[in-house]
């Protein structure tokens, strides 16, 4: 009886002292699910959420305190990777974040434009390029969309231009076919 | 005689194809003018080097190959570019490319040609030798060949020359090897050299017997040991990886190249293109193109690259119940949207369509799971689950099911009971997946550049911080030693 007990009791203090190990040495950074909600939203760090960028967002939603329907540039699809990560169910976007919009990149009219700084200030991956009293002009392959840069521009002179589509970025369509006219 | 292997499924076909081997060859007039794209090739398109008003010569270098797959582009006849812009090309999306439009000067004017002796040369020499001479495979992908050739550290047992040509109603490599064998042996000794291969696999299916003989003959005449092999006719036996499976018996794995097994293989319309830029120094300036289908008169024209497909079809007479074109086979090829589209490398054939030739298919039924697909598809896939997950748009299960080592032949569609248009769905996902990588690409670039940003921004923030407490400090420290003085003084 006695031995059972001591052999239970040792089991229990070496399988501990394991996990109490393992709890210290693997311990995991920050919240994992955090990440894998970064993962699925399109950084576009453009604050439409009413967040400050992305991972904000992420956090929030992680903690409970964000709906998952808030993002316009994840689109409808981005609500449904979410719900399907989360375990909620799909919700359509929230009455008051902007409709989904294609993507479209800003372009600064460089003759208008002053040298002000003020988009750079604003753009949230340094994706302009240009100095106080120079003309500015946007890294098109990085810019994202965000549309934050627009605002601030003191003479107007940032359009956002919409990407046509082109036979390098052409995607094969779902399939649909035409019902035969009715009689 | 040797043994030949097979490959899962594939299909027979009414191959269609006597009706444009009945007469020869015939050379294309010069229209009064080419449109030329730039992006003809797989890969990065062409980067223009000519200016609207040039004048440029037969030959001369238009675009220049920019990034590692990419290949030139060349002026197809002597004449003045009167413009450089958008034109209608032949693509799927009916969307317009970069073209040079080339009004011809009818003098035909060459610009220096410089032949080479190969044996002279090393490997990575006739492959630059060839990307500009704009060689890219002529069997529809348009690979650029010099990439083919650049096989590293990898030995190559074996050169296959694909001539099979499986589709049906195409002829242009079987009357290319009735005409011309003595060069495409040529050209194939010159890719044997590049590459250095021991043996050379010449695989032409049974349905072109006199073919066969031409290149018998031409292989006997060179004195090389190549094999010229007639393989049975199955759809699609054309294929690179089925082709190598056939005569070889090797199977490129999933994701691998044929190089990993010790093969290559090239279009024999590849290797008489390489002979003329090697032994002529002849950039890639026409091919053959078969005109078929609903004309007067099926035939095979040599036509120059930037050749108006409206303007070629009408030399075969196209008959008045016509409905729409095919460039390529019935199989894969593609409907064009629109005829007023250039011939480029890729053109082997233009189908003119009707309603007689190509009725139009039975509505789509839902699919039983019949499994008939299963049965005759050469990646041995499973398409009948592809078809569901590419349908409900579950892109990790597809590619878990090896969509992306389907070749897309059609020969399941051809089969399927319900007429689904299986390969519609596959391309839709496969060019799905692929715009998905990239936006996670670009995404995750954004998300580093954003943390960079606010990286830097908190240090600037801090080392601003550390400055004013540095100066604040020494304001201190400087009234405090004043405040000593003063005492001192006191």
């Amino acid at each position: 009886m006695l031995s059972a007990l001591l052999a239970m009791a040792a089991v229990t203090i070496v399988l501990g002292a394991i996990l109490g190990f393992a709890a210290i040495k693997f311990r995991v950074e920050g919240n994992p699910l955090v990440e894998k909600i970064d993962a699925i939203l399109p950084q576009t760090q453009c604050g439409q959420c009413s967040f400050p960028g992305c991972k904000p967002y992420a956090t929030a939603i992680a903690a409970g305190e964000a709906d998952i329907n808030r993002c316009p540039p994840g689109g409808e699809e981005g609500i449904h990777k979410l719900a399907d990560l989360l375990g909620v169910d799909f919700k359509p976007f929230d009455s008051d974040t902007a409709a989904p919009k294609d993507k479209s990149i800003a372009f600064i009219d460089e003759s208008t434009c002053i040298g002000c700084t003020l988009c750079i200030q604003a753009c949230p991956v340094d994706a302009i390029a240009g100095a106080a009293k120079q003309m500015h002009t946007i890294v098109a392959s990085e810019c994202t969309g965000c549309e934050l840069c627009v605002a601030p521009c003191p003479v107007d002179c940032i359009s956002m231009i919409l990407i046509e589509e082109e036979i390098a970025t052409w995607k094969w369509k779902y399939p649909t076919f035409a019902l035969p006219p009715t009689q | 005689m040797m043994k030949l292997h097979h490959f899962h499924g594939g299909i027979h076909l009414p191959d269609h194809k006597s009706q444009s081997t009945q007469s020869v060859i015939a050379q294309a007039p010069l229209f009064s003018q080419l449109i030329i794209p730039f992006h003809q090739h797989a890969g990065e398109t062409a980067k223009p080097i000519v200016q609207v008003g040039d004048h440029v010569l037969k030959g001369q270098l238009i675009g220049m190959p920019d990034g590692f797959i990419s290949s030139a582009v060349h002026a197809s006849t002597s004449g003045t570019i009167t413009a450089i812009g958008l034109h209608p090309v032949a693509h799927h999306s009916g969307l317009p490319n970069l073209c040079a439009t080339l009004i011809p000067d009818g003098q035909e004017q060459w610009c220096q040609r410089e032949p080479v002796d190969y044996h002279s040369l090393s490997p990575e020499e006739l492959q630059q030798l060839l990307r500009m001479a704009g060689i890219v495979g002529l069997g529809g992908a348009t690979f650029p060949s010099d990439i083919k050739l650049r096989i590293g550290k990898q030995k190559v047992n074996t050169l296959i020359l694909n001539a099979a040509e499986c589709e049906p109603y195409i002829t242009c490599d079987d009357m290319l090897m009735r005409e011309r064998a003595v060069e495409i042996v040529q050209g194939a000794e010159m890719l044997r050299f590049i590459v250095d291969a021991e043996q050379v696999l010449i695989g032409i299916e049974d349905n072109k017997p006199e073919a066969i003989v031409a290149m018998r003959q031409a292989v006997a005449k060179s004195g090389a040991s190549f094999e010229v092999v007639a393989i049975p006719s199955i759809y699609p036996g054309g294929s690179a990886k089925q082709l190598i499976r056939v005569l070889t018996g090797l199977e490129v794995p999933s994701g691998k190249l044929p190089t990993d097994v010790g093969v290559q293989s090239f279009n024999v319309a590849t290797s008489y293109s390489v002979y003329r830029a090697l032994a002529h120094g002849e950039p890639l300036l026409s091919r053959i193109v078969t005109v078929t289908g609903n004309v007067q008169q099926a035939k095979n024209y040599e036509a120059l690259i930037g050749t108006p497909m409206n303007e070629l079809v009408e030399l075969s007479e196209t008959l008045p119940d016509s409905n729409g074109y095919i460039m390529g086979g019935p199989m894969m090829g593609l409907p064009l949207p629109d005829i007023h589209v250039p011939v480029v490398k890729a053109t082997n054939c233009v189908i003119i369509a009707s309603k007689k030739i190509f009725p139009p298919p039975p509505p789509a039924l839902p699919c039983i799971r019949c499994t008939r697909c299963v049965e005759v598809c050469p990646a041995e896939l499973q398409p009948q689950d592809l078809y569901w997950f590419a349908k409900s748009r579950d892109f990790g299960k597809a590619q878990a099911f090896s969509l992306f080592d389907c070749i897309e032949c059609g020969a399941c569609s051809y089969v399927c009971p319900s007429h689904i248009p299986l390969v519609q769905y596959y391309r839709f996902a496969k060019s799905e997946i692929h715009s998905r990588e990239k936006e996670k690409k670009a995404a995750d670039i954004a998300r580093e550049r954003h943390e960079f940003r606010q990286h830097r921004i908190e240090r600037e923030k801090l080392e601003k911080a550390e400055k004013l407490a540095a100066r604040a400090k020494a304001a201190q420290a400087l009234k405090s030693a004043k405040a000593d003085n003063a005492e001192l003084n006191k």
